[in-house]
């Protein structure tokens, strides 16, 4: 259960570069987006998240079983004709995990869509209006921060017998707006005080025209990595809930299935087979959104990048490696330089000690 | 010192905030679950219960909405969270007070460790970028995007079993009684090391993570080549400049997080079947325990406010800028 | 005069291979005792960059990618800061070449006293100077920049911007180095506050005799405060002179824009004119002269070859040198 930590930064105003990223020039910002397609992360995110859009559409559809009949194979480890094996009842765990592939990204998406729009709506209102609007509304974020969220969705999920989908999403969605509010707001106010939104403030512009075309299209990046690690966020508060069992008349999803290797002892039985292929299921979309972010954060604060090649060889042969502080040096004077003496008196100990 | 009054204040809003959302959701459950309750224990409950059910449920007719939050006020200040359904007569607050110190300690100090690692080794891979801990990231990314609970399984299947050091539940040896003494102290521990171990790997991740990042941010601040000018060692300018600062942001990061951390970890507690407050929450589950229920959530969210209000004291000892002179 | 600093054929680069980026492009320049060295040109004409490669603080990806700089202590042999050993570099920074940062606000840390910042380079470059010596010293060099002793306990953000760059100078000064670059020292403050810090640091180098590498976009400051400028353009120098030469009689069209684009303070009233056009984009350097496609006196030979700096064919020509076609040079200097 991580957040997007990586944004710690742009949740404390005034700290880090992240509080202020690079609003990207309209003229630029083309070149850009296909540059971040060319991201190596993103690219990587991008085509796993893809190949789970399409196995969540049709799942249902291509399962080899009923993921609900049974048969006389009972726990049966993975074969050619059940490949991630069989439960106690016999029925089909790779039916199981394709099956419950739908219900997971439905809820993942629809509860990270309605928390990203709830915190776009709190968050810019807050940060640009400023004021007691900006208090009220701070106020209530931080108060849904540290309430924590999970067990909250717990007991409710457990209050509302029975909910379906739809309704876990929507509850997950109410619960899990406040962190992209906080960050969304602290970057309204920075942006705010660029001197282009003042122009257009002070030339008599409408509110909602310069949120929607100069305030929004600079938070995209924002939104976008705030959204992602909603649904990474959802995506675990929905298995969570499915393994104690509190949605289990939701259909099948990863998390169902976990419950029932955990409820039918599959431990004890040895069979590994039950919620290795559902945890993992779990553990790649989860790497595959926060590639995604990881490559949004590095679009949005370019010294995020990974230094690339940092090894240099020098004319003599040797390596260098680049860092902050020594920068490295090439070749050195043509003709080699004799170590001087320097007089020891003119010295710091320090240097006395390293001439030595 | 005007700073801490203000976060003071806000912990007491957030304290009310929660406490009135916990005296509105019991009110949506459908039906009359106290009925159903006293049906099930017939003439077990005393008129006493009975009434103080009522007002927990907010089924007292008699009263009005205010009248019923002044009431469960009253009650809250008298440590009465009402009577448990699942371990019936006794009292939630009792229930919850035995399982309470299972979960700070396992929690509580298995956050605080992952922390200190995670920023720790952060620190490292920030500093030493483009070296070998640049390769750790893709599986601290991995082990971060798994559910703890499910780490937890996986270690019990590979780590216990009849020969093995790691018990695969509970929280002591059977056999012994809670005491504080030679026996039960190291079987506690025995027993707490793999959940420990669970929460940590899937938490350990996120601090390196950010603080990687805070540190590759500070590293270009212009305060770091003046301290590189100055000729400093490099320890000095790495864990002095650098990490000193960076540190800041992780510990707000921290005590944000916290809330999302807690909800992780009752998952482990449940897998391991570790008497903490996340075990004794499935319970209630499974048997509809609301007063139970309701007074986890209280207990998890003050103790989490707790625990916020003490990262904010570690942010006001290390941020000058926060302390106001006088 | 004597020599403290000699830079030959400095280049530096950011990036690597294809889309390395030539930032400082065989620099030649001198710095003698005693004097201050002014260093003017736009942003993006090297001079910051050849300040910090002179020590190897360009953060990557600056490469430096040929050159020496030669340092001369007090006494002793000259020797190459380039050569160094990171352990003889760290030792030989601040102890012989402070720097003064662009921006007073973010060169002190937020997170200590004064006093931790004064003192912990004494700290390292003398490890058995005692508390008490290290602590009198930090007082005394507060004292020395006009800022009281007892603030010794205050944290940066309590003080005014114009007080932390004292600071910062005062922290220059602590090991009493050969040289001091200052990179835009003042620029984040008002003319006032700018002058009078300027002005104490001209009659502190009086008193200790250092020599100053002045770095800074505004030359009017240079005429004022230096002996001698060069001016930097497209990661060259291309002219270089005392600075009343350089005010009464430069020879480079680029450093006659430069001259009429702000007021004169002293002397007679000239006519305001900018430069047209921007800056060269450094990974897309023109042929030639990099200035050419500015210049209002470019003929035929300045797109295609590059002027080398040298001694101009004039009277004064033996003090001066200019890169520059209109200026056949007879030697070039270096």
């Amino acid at each position: 259960m991580t957040i997007p930590t990586s944004s710690t930064a742009q949740v404390i105003p005034g700290q880090g570069a992240m509080a202020a990223p690079e609003a990207a020039k309209p003229a630029k910002a083309k070149r850009q987006r296909f540059l971040f397609l060319k991201n190596k992360k993103a690219a990587f995110g991008l085509i796993i998240l893809g190949l789970y859009v399409l196995f969540a559409i049709i799942g249902p559809w291509i399962t080899p079983y009923d993921p609900d009949a049974r048969s006389n194979d009972l726990v049966q480890p993975p074969s050619a004709d059940h490949w991630f094996g069989t439960t106690h009842l016999g029925q089909d765990v790779f039916s199981q995990v394709l099956d419950g592939t739908r219900p997971v990204v439905f809820v993942g998406f629809l509860a990270g869509t309605i928390a990203t729009v709830l915190s776009v709506i709190i968050g810019i209102t807050a940060g640009y209006l400023g004021g007691k609007t900006d208090d009220t509304l701070s106020a209530l974020s931080n108060v849904f921060l540290v309430i924590p969220a999970i067990p909250l969705m717990i007991i409710i999920t457990s209050i509302l017998d029975n909910a379906s989908n739809l309704l876990i999403a929507l509850i997950i969605g109410l619960t899990s707006w406040s962190w992209n509010a906080r960050v969304l707001r602290a970057q309204t106010l920075s942006l705010r005080r660029r001197d282009y939104i003042e122009a257009s403030r002070a030339t008599g512009e409408k509110t909602w025209r310069i949120i929607g075309f100069e305030l929004l299209p600079n938070l995209t990046a924002v939104i976008a990595s705030g959204f992602i690690g909603t649904v990474i966020f959802a995506v675990l508060s929905l298995i969570t809930l499915a393994f104690i069992g509190i949605v289990s008349a939701a259909g099948w999803n990863w998390g169902t299935i976990l419950f029932w290797a955990q409820g039918q002892q599959a431990l004890a039985q040895g069979a590994w087979w039950w919620f290795v292929p559902a945890g993992l299921a779990i553990a790649f979309l989860g790497t595959a959104l926060s590639l995604i972010n990881f490559a949004i954060d590095e679009f949005v604060s370019p010294r995020l990048r990974s230094a690339g090649k940092t090894k240099l060889k020098t004319a003599s042969g040797g390596t260098v490696r680049m860092r902050i502080g020594f920068t490295p040096v090439l070749s050195n004077s043509p003709e080699p330089h004799t170590r001087a003496q320097i007089h020891p008196d003119a010295m710091t100990p320090v240097a006395r000690e390293a001439t030595k | 010192m005007k700073y801490f009054l203000q976060r003071i204040a806000f912990y007491l809003f957030t304290a009310w905030a929660a406490i009135t959302l916990n005296f509105f959701i019991p009110r949506l459950v459908p039906g009359d679950p106290v009925q159903s309750l006293i049906a099930k224990f017939r003439g077990q409950l005393s008129t006493e219960a009975i009434n103080s059910l009522y007002v927990l449920f907010g089924l007292d007719d008699n009263k009005g909405l205010w009248a019923q939050y002044v009431d469960y006020w009253k009650q809250l200040f008298q440590g009465d969270l009402g009577l448990s359904f699942t371990f019936f007569p006794s009292p939630v607050a009792d229930i919850i007070g035995d399982a309470l110190p299972w979960t700070v300690l396992l929690v509580g100090i298995t956050t605080v460790i992952s922390f200190l690692i995670g920023t720790g080794l952060g620190v490292f891979a920030g500093w030493r970028r483009g070296s070998w801990t640049d390769g750790l990231l893709p599986v601290t990314t991995f082990f971060s995007s798994v559910p703890y609970f499910w780490l937890g399984i996986i270690a019990i299947y590979l780590l216990t079993g009849p020969d093995s050091f790691f018990p695969s539940s509970g929280g002591f040896d059977s056999s012994l009684v809670p005491a504080w003494d030679q026996y039960f102290i190291p079987s506690a521990l025995q027993h707490s090391l793999l959940p420990a171990l669970t929460i940590l790997i899937s938490s350990v991740s996120g601090w390196i993570l950010s603080m990687r990042n805070m540190m590759v941010t500070v590293s270009s601040e212009d305060y770091i080549t003046v301290a590189h000018a100055k000729g400093l060692s490099e320890r000095r300018v790495a864990v002095s400049y650098a990490a000193r600062n960076a540190l800041l942001p992780n510990i707000s990061g921290f005590a944000l997080s916290l809330g999302f951390i807690v909800g992780g970890t009752l998952l482990v507690e449940i897998v391991f079947s570790y008497p903490g407050l996340g075990f004794i929450l499935l319970q209630a589950l499974g048997a509809k325990d609301y007063p139970l229920m309701q007074g986890i959530f209280l207990v998890i969210t003050i103790s989490v406010l707790v625990a916020n209000l003490l990262a904010d004291l570690a942010y006001l000892l290390l941020d000058p800028r926060t302390r106001k002179e006088g | 005069m004597e020599p403290v600093l000699e830079i030959r054929n400095l280049n530096v680069e950011y990036g690597l291979g294809d889309r390395a980026v030539r930032a400082v492009r065989d620099v030649n320049l001198t710095l003698h005792r005693g004097e201050v060295l002014g260093l003017a040109g736009e942003s993006g004409s090297g001079k910051s960059t050849l300040a910090y490669g002179l020590t190897r603080l360009l953060a990557p990806p600056g490469v430096i990618t040929g050159g020496e700089v030669i340092y001369h202590p007090e006494k002793g042999d000259p020797y190459d800061v380039l050569g160094l050993s990171d352990k003889a570099l760290r030792a030989f920074r601040w102890a012989e070449t402070a720097i003064v940062f662009q921006g007073a606000m973010n060169s002190l840390n937020p997170v200590h006293k004064i006093s931790t910042q004064l003192t912990d380079v004494l700290k390292a470059h003398d490890p058995n100077m005692s508390e008490h010596s290290r602590n009198a010293r930090a007082r005394e060099m507060l004292k020395l920049v006009g800022i009281s002793p007892d603030r010794m306990d205050a944290y940066p953000h309590q003080l005014s911007g114009g007080m932390r760059q004292r600071v910062m100078i005062g922290m220059a000064l602590i090991l009493q180095p050969q040289v001091v670059i200052m990179d835009e020292p003042t620029t984040a403050l008002d003319v006032v506050m700018q002058r009078q810090i300027l002005g104490q640091l001209i009659e502190l180098r009086e008193r200790l005799g250092f020599s100053v590498i002045f770095i800074t976009h505004d030359l009017s400051l240079l005429v004022e405060f230096s002996n001698r400028i060069a001016i930097m353009y497209g990661g060259r120098i291309v002219e270089e002179a005392p600075a009343s030469t350089i005010y009464r009689d430069a020879l480079h069209p680029y450093s006659k824009g430069l001259l009429s684009s702000f007021p004169a303070l002293r002397g007679p009233r000239r006519e305001l004119a900018g430069i047209p056009g921007s800056p060269p984009d450094l990974a897309g350097m023109p042929t030639g002269c990099s200035f050419h496609p500015r210049c209002p006196k470019a003929f035929e030979p300045c797109s295609t070859h590059i002027p080398v700096l040298g001694r101009p064919d004039s009277p004064d020509g033996a003090a001066r040198s200019v890169a520059c076609w209109l200026h056949p040079t007879e030697q070039p200097v270096g």
